[in-house]
């Protein structure tokens, strides 16, 4: 299997590729676009044997391969940021009619002001529209995960379809060696396209008519079930997949240095290796941390977490994005998760529009936390925030800027 | 609360099969109704595609033929038709 130097957009690109998808439709947003380029280029090669169906919007590009994929074939599309809320009309839409498609989120803030850095605001905006949401935190991962999309979306007891999540310039323009396997090994892996429905001409068969509320509510019911019985699928298809490349995460988690850890830091996406080396320095220091990577956001890995937390001190939630008024969206899942547990929780806003967040700010982060639990026995703080270091350093520089932007 | 059964062997999807006759006879509906030139269709099947209704048929002469029963009268298929061969008449 050769070992490519590839960007996360490329290796997005490959796993399509040796997926044998037959339709492509998207339009060129920052950071995904290269993703999309680089397909095109396989098809004009020969190397993939597609159509790509070019659209004036991604509302379109969404709907076109939603359109393919009813029509029976292995679609994809990609997109970021403003691109994936002007399809999420259509985001919903293909997961309430229950076909199997993937796209990949390479994630970005959300303006204004505008912006093309990462955070994970858009991906976070997907997760009660029935689409299984994943996400990588290196480029390997990305192509992993990829192929394991189709195979999970097109699984007779999924049906749902599914969000391949990379954080933009982080993952999706960074090179890094990437395996990529041979054909045949991906073609023994993933089987031909099945789907629960075909619509063509000749079928009589309409998608999206007017249904009795009753029915329209069983459907949510149904939606709802698949996505438990995605966990199980996921589980599989990691311990198939590990035992064909050698490659297995953990399924809907990834757990690093937990088992003897006092605390665990719960993240996702391509900072946990940041916060994973800020827990080997707290290491030294005799503070014992753990990270708990959520591999998957949708479904909700609610089983995994509880066991993973269970006997804890505390659990430090990082979010990169924010529900205004509430809370981060991960923090806010994991606070019902542990709900009557009684072990301390905090979430911490860091991150956002871009903001890099360094091993040594997640340090500090964990350090405060675990002190603070240490000092007070139980502590409930749903909403820390952690400012970008300067402002953490040098408080009055906040009103200064605050002057110049206003 | 009710006992409701596994995802297994629960599925769903906003699928519905159109019977002929499910909103009972709309052809009554019908102001102005499409008749069809056969000299001058080609049996392209543009208005097979396009009808919302399903109300037009092939027949076995290679074109086609308008359900009455149903057909509401939009004029979907007389505006489509590349050939002109649909005039929409009014009814009566």
């Amino acid at each position: 299997m050769p070992v490519m130097g590839l960007t996360g957009n490329y290796a997005v690109a490959h796993a399509v590729r040796l997926s044998r998808v037959e339709v492509v439709s998207a339009y060129p947003i920052t950071p995904q676009t290269t993703i999309v380029e680089k397909l095109s280029e396989m098809i004009e090669k020969g190397e993939l044997n597609a159509r790509i169906i070019r659209v004036e919007s991604e509302h379109s590009a969404l709907a076109a391969v939603y359109g393919a994929a009813s029509a029976g074939s292995r679609a994809f599309t990609a997109t970021s940021s403003h691109g994936l809320l002007y399809m999420h009309e259509v985001v919903w839409w293909a997961a309430g009619s229950r076909v199997p498609l993937v796209m990949a989120v390479v994630t970005r803030a959300i303006g204004p002001p505008w912006n093309i850095h990462v955070d994970h605001q858009d991906i976070m905006d997907q997760r009660d529209t029935g689409w299984i949401i994943s996400m990588a935190q290196e480029n390997q991962e990305v192509l992993d995960l990829t192929i394991q999309a189709f195979r999970i979306s097109e699984d007779p007891r999924v049906y749902l379809p599914m969000i391949v999540g990379l954080d933009g310039f982080i993952l999706s323009h960074t090179r890094a060696p990437v395996d990529v396997p041979e054909q045949e090994l991906v073609d023994e892996f993933l089987p031909p396209r099945r789907q629960p429905y075909v619509i063509s001409p000749e079928t009589n068969l309409v998608m999206g008519n007017i249904a009795p509320d009753d029915v329209h509510f069983l459907m949510r019911y149904s939606m709802a079930e698949a996505m438990e019985a995605a966990k199980r699928v996921i589980e599989e298809v990691d311990r198939e997949w590990g035992k064909l490349t050698g490659r297995s995460y953990g399924g809907l988690v990834e757990c690093y240095r937990c088992e003897d850890a006092d605390y665990l830091a719960v993240i996702t996406g391509s900072w946990s290796g940041d916060a994973k080396v800020a827990v080997d320095k707290l290491r030294e220091e005799g503070i014992r941390y753990g990270v708990l990577r959520l591999r998957f956001i949708r479904p909700w890995p609610a089983e995994k977490i509880a066991v993973h937390a269970e006997g804890k001190k505390g659990v430090l939630v990082f979010d990169r994005a924010i529900s205004m008024g509430g809370y981060g969206p991960l923090f806010s899942d994991v606070s019902a998760t542990l709900y009557g547990s009684r072990i301390s929780l905090e979430g911490v806003i860091a991150g956002l529009t871009g903001v890099d967040v360094k091993p040594r700010d997640f340090a500090e982060a964990m350090r405060r936390f675990a002190s603070e639990v240490d000092e007070k026995g139980f502590v409930y703080k749903p909403r820390e925030w952690l400012l970008p270091r300067k402002y953490r350093e040098n408080p009055e520089k906040i009103r200064e800027v605050a002057r110049i932007w206003s | 609360m009710a006992r409701i059964e596994p995802a297994e062997t629960l599925f769903l999807a906003p699928l519905s099969r159109p019977a002929p006759g499910s909103a009972g006879r709309t052809g009554t509906w019908r102001v102005v109704k499409p008749v069809v030139d056969l000299d001058k269709c080609t049996g392209c099947m543009l208005c097979w595609l396009y009808c919302p209704e399903n109300t037009i048929l092939k027949t076995g002469e290679g074109k086609v033929r308008i359900d009455y029963e149903y057909c509401k009268g939009c004029g979907v298929c007389a505006n489509v038709c590349p050939f002109h061969a649909i005039e929409m008449v009014v009814e009566g």
